[in-house]
């Protein structure tokens, strides 16, 4: 049984993120890029059914420039088999990302799709969702833990107040949230050895999607500073500031 | 121009978030219709949504079918009300928003724009982008426009005494690729983390489960909320649904304290549009003073009992 991952190459979590001074957008230039955090997680979750027995292939894929070669090598040190790049220097919108994810699923034929719950840089977290609906799927988003009984695909989910468990039908969509697992680290044999894996580069404009503009960003701006706090000595001040200088109490 | 809001109830109440979608619709300037669905209680949430100030008619879509509200279940529904005439769609950005639009959006060959935090004007939006560090203005170019609001951003609608009409509509349908099979609420006294007006947080540094008790009954003599760093929730001291920040619950309360918190930027993505913000720390310079409008530098397992004392 084959197992799909579609992962994004963004901002390394840990670079502080900076506006350009022009407004136009974050700046990129010249920053550490590396896999969503939460792409990573679905990477995990699927060499571990790997792992299980439960899953026979696992392949990567990935929509963007040619320097998403470096995620995807990324993924392959992880333990993933082949990857796919799905090249295009277009921006990311999330509709256009769906449709080209979902003719590579119908060439390759999963029996379970793997995102990560959403990207840190865009914080859509739309596409596996858009996926599972052109493709005509189930999906389970923000996965917790993922089983597989009598065929199905049994997922638990978190959602606002506790958790939620739903069967899915294969072909499913599983969108993959924090806890689902603790993502290991590439060693360095396995770094070496996923230089010679399988990576295919596809040309976006050749798998016949029908993509557009969606939307157009304006602009970016930093976040309003907050103004600077004052410390206080003791819970007498505290209660005192918080009634009747902040009045919130 | 005609807005649908998606309603989310539980326990036979509208979410709060519901409220708010609803002021961000009509931020928007069109006729807005709030469609309610659910199982056999939903006409009675549909009843009271039909207070709220500002709407035009109440739609309700009732059927065993939309019980646990599947995105796989609902989306034909919206899909066939939208296609009929509606421009904008506006959902709480809670699981099930974030769940069941982005269905939708594909369903219409349209995008979607989630978590918006001001309504600029009808086709212009202002939404946070990595965890909050940067404001993305972003305008749609589609005919229908999708959006999830975070409802921290928005008021709650107030209701009045007059009631909009009530529409049963059909739809939905039952999915043959996804079950139900159960579901787990924590059921709290306390009021809901993502709407308090008092939420009080606990982090690593509350050191176990058990002293999380100090943060709880700070909250109690407050009213407020429990809310948890993810380091908290990943060392076990608290629930995965008590957690504030980029990945769990946004929280905009009146008061915000953060207890034993350093701060890390996922954190504060989830608090800090926080109106007062109190950080209760043993480190002077934990980046979570950047945000706090008041510092307070002690022990916490001294702090914490003294202000629920002098509260």
């Amino acid at each position: 049984m084959k197992v799909l991952v579609a992962v994004k190459r963004a901002i390394d979590p840990n670079v502080k993120v900076r506006v350009k001074t022009d407004g136009s957008d974050v700046e990129l230039n010249g920053v550490k890029m590396a896999l969503n955090p939460f792409c990573e997680i679905a990477v995990e979750e699927a060499i571990r059914l790997k792992e299980k027995g439960l899953a026979s292939e696992v392949v990567v894929v990935t929509v963007g420039t040619s320097a998403a070669q470096e995620q995807l090598r990324t993924a392959l040190a992880l333990g993933a088999d082949r990857a796919l790049l799905v090249e295009t220097n277009a921006l990311l919108e999330p509709l256009n990302v769906a449709k080209y994810l979902s003719k590579v699923i119908d060439q390759e034929q999963p029996q379970l799709i793997l995102f990560g719950k959403q990207a840190i840089d865009q914080e859509n977290n739309q596409v596996g969702q858009m996926v599972a609906q052109l493709i005509g799927s189930g999906q389970a988003t923000y996965a917790s833990a993922v089983n597989q009984v009598d065929g199905q695909w049994v997922v638990e989910r978190e959602v606002d107040g506790g958790s939620q468990v739903v069967a899915l039908a294969m072909p499913a969509v599983v969108t993959c949230d924090l806890r689902l697992n603790q993502p290991r680290y590439a060693s360095l044999p396995n770094i070496m050895k996923a230089k010679k894996k399988p990576l295919e580069i596809i040309a976006a404009d050749t798998l016949g999607a029908s993509v557009k503009e969606h939307a157009r960003l304006l602009s970016v701006m930093p976040p309003a500073v907050r103004k600077t706090g004052v410390n206080v000595g003791s819970v007498a001040e505290l209660v005192d500031q918080l009634k009747n200088v902040a009045g919130v109490i | 121009m005609r807005t649908l809001v998606i309603a989310e109830h539980s326990a036979g109440q509208l979410t709060a978030g519901t409220w708010s979608a609803v002021t961000a619709a009509m931020a928007l300037g069109a006729k807005t219709d709030l469609l309610v669905m659910g199982g056999a209680h939903a006409s009675a949430v549909a009843q009271q949504a039909a207070l709220a100030q500002g709407l035009d008619r109440v739609l309700l879509a009732q059927g065993a079918m939309f019980e646990n509200a599947l995105a796989e279940n609902v989306q034909p529904l919206i899909t066939s009300l939208v296609a009929d005439g509606y421009t904008h769609v506006v959902a709480d950005a809670s699981s099930m928003g974030r769940n069941v639009l982005p269905r939708v959006a594909a369903s219409l060959d349209v995008g979607m724009l989630s978590d918006v935090i001001h309504i600029v004007s009808a086709d212009t939006f202002q939404r946070p982008i990595y965890a909050g560090n940067a404001i993305a203005t972003v305008q749609s170019l589609d005919p229908i426009k999708l959006l999830t609001v975070r409802a921290s951003a928005f008021a709650q609608a107030l209701s009045h005494e007059h009631r909009c009409e009530v529409v049963a509509v059909e739809g939905g349908q039952n999915a043959s690729n996804v079950r139900f099979v159960s579901e787990q609420l924590t059921v709290s006294e306390r009021p809901d983390l993502s709407s308090a007006r008092v939420v009080v947080s606990g982090g690593r540094g509350m050191q176990s489960k058990e002293n999380f008790a100090l943060i709880e009954r700070v909250a109690d003599k407050l009213g407020g909320a429990v809310g948890a760093s993810r380091a908290a929730v990943d060392s076990g001291f608290a629930a995965n649904d008590l957690q504030v920040g980029q990945t769990g619950k946004i929280v905009a309360p009146e008061l915000y304290i953060a207890a034993g918190i350093s701060g890390a930027i996922q954190h504060l993505a989830g608090m800090s549009g926080s109106k007062v913000i109190v950080a209760i720390n043993q480190d002077a310079e934990a980046p979570i003073a950047q945000v706090a409008d008041y510092m307070w530098v002690a022990d916490l397992f001294e702090a914490l009992p003294a202000l629920e004392k002098a509260l």
